[in-house]
């Protein structure tokens, strides 16, 4: 690549996008023919608003079962993705002709424990973007062995280190401020996306960003994003990165006007935030995969609401320096990564030994590396609690996870459909 | 710091706890990576008094076999919200089942298990000759499997 690829690289779009005011929509899309992929992605490039574009891999693709989607693909049957090492560099170059540009760059989103394959047959198609990482695509979404994704996921930032090296815009996602989607207070949400985007640097990697997924409260969400700007400050030095913001990730209001009005706020929560980036759902998410249109529509809408939203805060003056700096959030987030820091100068060793110890502990899941020790509640006034901080170096700990019940579970899962669809309806 | 309100936890006091609870192996289908349906699962059992060993989201076939075969449960439910159920549980109980150890074991599947919403219901009677003891459709709701644990037991079909 020569030496203007510095320029047309993911991070550096969405760099001078922020600096002209503006928020990048991206969609979660995927298709497994070749054609509709295209199109799907022209029809983002062309959309109204400041747009990059997403390929979402199937599911064999995202556990290396590559033979089974090629299988698919000879018997033309559909896939729930687009599966690009089964298709090869040669026919994913023939699908992005004209598509990628230094104007609209594309991300490759996978889920996958293990993608080293991914990122050679995404390197060798000429893209450089992707996410996930070593814990948030291990614990939450597959089985494999914590260690063996670790050593996976470290090869395969090294893959992209030396795309980087020889002059490829390379930039990583960490998908740590999602983990399960759900029901995870913030804290820790911060802390895992930190440590990944630590992990990432030590592994040669200096174009980031940072994710967070919208949860149940927009004040304790925006007091999370502040800590996550100020934490990526003091442990990023040298690095490039900006804030990705996920639309909320559990039970969608089941009405049209509760999920525009829960969309709506993600996007309220970026513009207000400073975040740079958002990954945008649908308001018909609840009940089927979007259609292109349906998905541009919402890319339109959001880039729309987003300048507004802005403007507004600029005549107001709403910005993040309302949220005091010594959050509960940034504290909790901040003693997690010191006590994973000093369990080992190797990140990775670090990572491995802090779930081990349950000095990081994913509340509800499941996977066996996970303590699974810690428990959380939503509070009356809608903000994320632990309920049972484990064996966490908290300062306030806390230990009643026999206090959880099915029915309140059931309750937290359903808290936001429910706000937001109660109150379209008065 | 507030107190978790209405929409969290319960302080539940009347927990029944026996002395010797029964145990349940909670489990889903290789194919579905949800993980909220099962630790939905291991509370009602906890809150019923079992104690449950859960497996989490995309166990291989047989690794389920194995823990059944190890632990010798009262009971294993299969929970299945990916729309694939009726096909991994179909593989997943004749497996088990092929197992005359297992002949004993009350197994259970619930959940989504296919892609037509309504008429997901065309997938109870092959997935009970297939070996199940009972199959619980999401929008039966939780009644019918509360009453099925209270006296968990293999059923054998008629005909």
């Amino acid at each position: 690549m020569s030496s203007s690829a510095a320029d047309s690289g993911f991070g550096q779009y969405v760099a001078r996008q922020a600096s002209a005011g503006r928020v990048v929509v991206q969609p979660r899309m995927g298709f497994s023919a070749a054609e509709r992929m295209r199109e799907g992605l022209l029809a983002v490039k062309r959309a109204a608003g400041s747009t990059a574009g997403t390929i979402t891999l199937d599911s064999y693709t995202r556990v290396g079962r590559h033979a089974s989607a090629m299988r698919h693909l000879d018997e033309e049957l559909t896939l729930n993705g687009y599966p690009i090492v089964a298709y090869g560099p040669e026919a994913t170059r023939k699908m992005l002709e004209g598509v990628a540009e230094a104007n609209f760059p594309i991300q490759v989103r996978h889920g996958s424990a293990d993608p080293r394959d991914i990122f050679a047959a995404m390197l060798e198609s000429g893209l450089h973007a992707s996410e996930g990482g070593p814990v948030s695509y291990c614990l939450p979404y597959s089985r494999m062995p914590l260690a063996e994704a670790v050593v996976a996921w470290r090869e395969s930032a090294e893959l992209l280190a030396d795309a980087q090296a020889s002059g490829s815009p390379v930039h990583m996602e960490t998908f740590g401020g999602c983990l399960l989607g759900q029901l995870c207070p913030p804290g820790l949400l911060v802390a895992v996306a930190v440590l990944e985007s630590i992990f990432f640097r030590t592994h040669g990697l200096t174009n980031l960003s940072l994710s967070y997924a919208q949860q149940t409260s927009p004040a304790q969400d925006r007091e999370a994003v502040a800590a996550l700007r100020r934490l990526a400050e003091e442990f990023l030095p040298g690095v490039e990165w900006h804030v990705v913001i996920y639309t909320y990730m559990g039970l969608f209001p089941s009405t049209y006007e509760g999920a525009q009005a829960l969309l709506d706020e993600s996007v309220r929560l970026t513009s207000e935030t400073g975040s740079e980036r958002l990954i945008v759902k649908t308001a018909v998410e609840a009940s089927r995969i979007p259609t292109i249109e349906e998905n541009v529509d919402a890319l339109e809408r959001s880039a729309d609401l987003a300048l507004h939203v802005r403007r507004m805060s600029q005549a107001d003056g709403f910005y993040l320096d309302v949220y005091e700096p010594e959050s509960e959030t940034y504290t909790e987030a901040r003693a997690l990564i010191e006590a994973v820091l000093e369990l080992d100068t190797d990140i990775d060793v670090a990572l491995l030994s802090a779930f081990e110890r349950g000095i990081l502990d994913i509340p509800f899941c499941l996977h066996p590396d996970n303590r699974n020790d810690t428990r959380s509640v939503i509070t009356s006034d809608g903000r994320l609690q632990w309920l049972d901080t484990g064996r966490m170096p908290l300062s306030q700990t806390r230990h009643a996870a026999d206090a959880l019940t099915a029915d309140g579970l059931l309750a937290s899962l359903r808290y936001t459909a429910q706000r937001y669809d109660n109150a379209v309806a008065r | 710091m507030s107190e978790p309100g209405t929409a969290g936890a319960v302080a539940s006091d009347v927990r029944w706890e026996p002395e010797k609870p029964l145990r349940a192996i909670i489990a889903t289908v290789p194919s579905d990576s949800h993980m909220w349906n099962l630790v939905y699962m291991q509370l009602v059992l906890e809150e019923h008094g079992w104690s449950v060993n859960n497996l989490g989201a995309c166990p291989p076939t047989e690794l389920v076999v194995e823990h059944c075969l190890a632990e010798r449960p009262d009971l294993l439910v299969i929970s299945s919200v990916n729309g694939h159920g009726h096909i991994g549980g179909r593989k997943l109980i004749r497996q088990l089942r092929s197992h005359t150890e297992l002949d004993y074991l009350p197994v259970v599947i619930g959940g989504k298990l296919g892609t037509l919403g309504e008429k997901n219901s065309v997938f109870v009677a092959p997935l009970l000759s297939a070996g199940y003891s009972a199959v619980f459709m999401e929008a039966e709701g939780l009644e019918a499997f509360l009453r099925f644990i209270e006296a968990p037991r293999r059923v054998e079909l008629v005909g």
